[in-house]
């Protein structure tokens, strides 16, 4: 256990400033933003995707039922983040777009 | 190449801390969206560059990368271009599914792959397979209830099960590792994999319908986490930032979603209202009023100001237009019309304003519930339509109420009231609204479309 720490304590440092930091960011978010947020907030988790395509690196080329499920997962990842990002973008869209007009 | 890489990885993080920080904020939020997916681009290319260069590799992987990439990104934005803004909810799970969908599989490919893993890869392994599954099924679950393709579901045997899989969650690694467990690694992996589908199935079952939004914003942070695990995995900072700001900022965001209901998290994922403790007289019968759309066109021919109170009905019906030419129409005789939204009004936090603005409903006059609700008094009538629990006076006058101390908008303040609903069915909440009780309330029995067009016909004519 002590060791596991030593060893990756920049690790641990990382994780727990990111995780205070991601709370940080958002506290002040108004009720109209919840959806549009929750939404960008989804398509930052498509960087899963990255883990996708290191995967895929690794996979010997001869095992064709892993690289299917890579390419799988590639696909999926890549659906979360363009979707992800076009809904709020969409979305977002339509509250400029009326600020505008008027 | 890897200083290239990694400098790529440091500025995608901060297009994802300055994206966040962004969308949080209205007046930028657009921009904020750009630049986190500006931050995503770089990375994906980032890491393609990186895998590509200098190694050999072979013609099908690179095709099938590509080919996977492309793929999504066309029925990604095929999916958001399409969608209706009245089921923008169901869509953002269904993405959200997508995301715990392939950290699953990306863990069980690690686990055929990789054979002798040590303890700690394993428990990252195995915690990032059983969280994505769990993701995975759970949102799938979640969209499918908010299309309506799947009913609430209670029963004691739920309850008991998902205690045991967690139960099993723990146990098994632990086993595993001091060898208690066959040593097969994939076949175990791919049962734990089953075992965490079903759990994300039986744990977004009982939850009702209108909780929803906080379901997808938990599952949307445990997909974070997922993300995260994976990073940890392979040593890859961008994963882990961007799975951790994901993972904490869904937490926030849902426990900021469970305030604005005025529910405990554990109320919501149990899946029960605290049982009401009806007091005797408690159920006396409420004398209704009801009224025509005749009778609702003169009233509002005559009044000064007009409150419209949407809520889940009006996103059902997919009224939104119609309620845009109503105001328009009421605007011309030189009747201010607002909008007030409840905070959880509709099926998500922010819902009925993206509705509106689908409408081209003017920022400037939708009203949140805490700028006017001391100011309801001024208000001629107030048309509430598909709305009961946000606007039912017994969450501030009956202390046994279920849904007593949560913050409603006061419509019984205005001079008048209408509710525009199908039938005397209850709300979410499963209570009786002390509203339609009310003198100055009446009640309009129709379909939120066929009342407006209605009301709007009858406007007209006079």
């Amino acid at each position: 256990m002590i060791e596991f720490f030593i060893k990756n304590e920049q690790m641990i440092y990382f994780l727990v400033l990111c995780t205070f930091l991601g709370v940080e960011l958002i506290a002040n978010v108004p009720a109209v933003l919840h959806t549009p947020l929750m939404s960008g907030a989804n398509a930052i988790s498509g960087i899963i995707l990255i883990g996708a395509i290191i995967i895929m690196m690794k996979i010997d080329d001869n095992d064709y039922l892993s690289l299917a499920l890579g390419t799988l997962a590639v696909f999926l990842g890549m659906l979360n983040i363009a979707g992800g990002f076009l809904v709020t973008s969409r979305m977002l869209q339509m509250f400029s777009g009326k600020k505008k007009s008027k | 190449m890897e200083a290239i890489v990694h400098f790529s990885y440091l500025v995608a993080m901060l297009g994802f801390v300055i994206g966040l920080k962004f969308l949080s904020s209205p007046s930028r939020a657009k921009t904020g969206n750009y630049i986190a997916a500006g931050g995503m681009a770089l990375a994906v290319v980032a890491t393609l560059v990186g895998a590509f260069y200098g190694v050999p590799i072979s013609v099908l992987k690179i095709t099938l990368i590509f080919a996977a990439i492309i793929a999504g990104y066309l029925v990604g934005k095929r999916m958001s271009d399409r969608v209706a803004m009245t089921e923008m909810p169901q869509l953002i799970s269904f993405f959200n599914a997508m995301g715990g969908g392939c950290a699953m599989i990306l863990a069980l490919i690690e686990a055929r792959v990789d054979a002798t893993p040590s303890t700690a890869s394993l428990s990252l392994l195995w915690a990032g397979l059983i969280i994505g599954a769990a993701s995975f099924s759970g949102s799938i679950v979640a969209y499918r209830k908010l299309s309506g393709k799947q009913k609430d579901k209670k029963a004691a045997w739920i309850m008991w099960s998902s205690r045991l899989l967690l139960l099993v969650f723990i146990a098994a690694p632990i086993l595993y590792v001091y060898e208690f467990l066959p040593q097969y690694l994939e076949l175990i992996s791919l049962v734990l994999l089953v075992l965490g589908l079903i759990y994300g199935v039986i744990f977004v079952l009982p939850i009702g319908g209108a909780d929803m939004p906080v379901v997808i914003s938990l599952l949307n942070s445990l997909t974070g986490v997922a993300t995260a695990l994976a990073g940890i995995l392979y040593e890859n900072s961008i994963m882990i930032a961007g799975g951790i700001f994901v993972g904490a900022a869904g937490v926030l965001l849902t426990l900021l979603m469970c305030q604005a209901m005025n529910r405990s998290l554990f109320a919501v994922i149990g899946g029960k209202f605290k049982a009401s403790k009806a007091g005797p007289g408690d159920e006396e019968e409420i004398e209704i009023t009801t009224t025509s759309f005749g009778e609702v066109a003169t009233k509002l021919a005559f009044a000064q100001k007009v409150a419209i109170i949407p809520g889940y009905g009006l996103a059902v019906a997919q009224a939104q237009h119609l309620c845009k030419q109503l105001q328009a129409l009421l605007e011309n005789k030189d009747t201010e019309v607002h909008y007030i939204i409840h905070p959880v009004a509709g099926r998500m936090p922010g819902h009925m304003n993206v509705l509106l603005a689908e409408a081209d409903v003017h920022y400037d006059i939708l009203k949140e519930m805490d700028a006017v609700n001391d100011d309801m008094s001024s208000y001629d009538i107030a048309i509430i339509i598909g709305a009961n629990d946000v606007v039912n006076p017994a969450a501030e006058t009956d202390e046994h109420s279920p849904i007593y101390g949560m913050p409603i908008i006061r419509a019984y303040n205005c001079r008048e009231v209408v509710v525009i609903k199908r039938g005397m069915a209850k709300g979410y909440a499963g209570v009786e609204n002390k509203l339609f009780g009310y003198e100055n309330c009446d009640l309009l029995f129709a379909d939120a479309k066929d009342a407006l067009s209605g009301i709007i016909n009858e406007l007209k004519v006079l």
